[in-house]
């Protein structure tokens, strides 16, 4: 079983390792993505997640279906949280089963990776001091 | 010429300040082409030569051709998990 999807609602990471959990299945492994209370130095006091949700969710489509082509893995589930998020929330779930426990971690760090780089999701980060600024991995935007 | 509706998500719909740009574009205009006529705004200072678009919901190649009937969004540095 495969899927994904963006909520705006809190996410239950135990809930989502009980669908890809089964008998035939000797590993879980998981990933859970929280809200830091720094960044670059900063304190932050929360992060409002946006998302083109569409989109979104069909990209985890395709790299659900490339993590389990590439690692032999049915069994995933992925659910991104959207809106405000305050520090310690749960942003991204992913739960992987599978026989064995390689395919199962290496396929959970492939999703996490991938996600970071082309799932269309925003973060624009608020901080103690009342500033807020756009998160781009690549170049640090500020603004006053 | 026709038009085609791109939309616009986080940094880049506060840029423009607004959520959609209605742009003219020739027969048979490519994805580097729009790039090109978005860039032309104003608002559109933080939009990369090597920004990404997005046509009918996956990401476009720079010499794909856009069709006004295509669902287009500019897509912004993504910064999920």
């Amino acid at each position: 079983m495969r899927r994904a999807a963006v909520v705006t609602r809190p996410i239950d990471p135990a809930a989502v390792m009980d669908e890809v959990r089964s008998r035939e299945f000797g590993a879980v492994s998981m990933f859970i993505g929280t809200v830091r209370d720094t960044n670059e130095g900063r304190r932050v006091s929360s992060i409002d997640y946006s998302a083109y949700v569409p989109m979104a969710e069909a990209e985890l489509d395709r790299i659900m279906g490339e993590a389990s082509e590439k690692f032999g893995v049915a069994a995933i589930v992925v659910e991104h949280r959207i809106g405000p998020l305050g520090l310690g929330d749960i942003s991204v779930a992913i739960a992987v089963a599978h026989e064995h426990r390689a395919p199962a971690l290496e396929a959970t760090s492939f999703l996490i990776e991938r996600i970071k780089e082309q799932v269309p999701i925003w973060k624009l980060e608020r901080y103690a001091d009342g500033v807020a600024g756009w998160i781009d991995p690549t170049d640090l935007v500020a603004r006053p | 010429m026709s038009t085609v509706t791109v939309q616009l998500f986080a940094s880049y719909a506060e840029s423009f300040g607004t959520t959609a740009l209605q742009i003219p574009i020739k027969a048979g205009a490519s994805v580097s082409d729009l790039i090109g006529a978005i860039r032309a705004l104003p608002g559109s200072e933080i939009v990369r030569e090597s920004a990404r678009v997005a046509i009918n919901r996956q990401f476009a190649f720079p010499d794909q051709v856009v069709d006004p009937s295509d669902e287009i969004a500019l897509i912004p540095p993504v910064a999920g998990g």
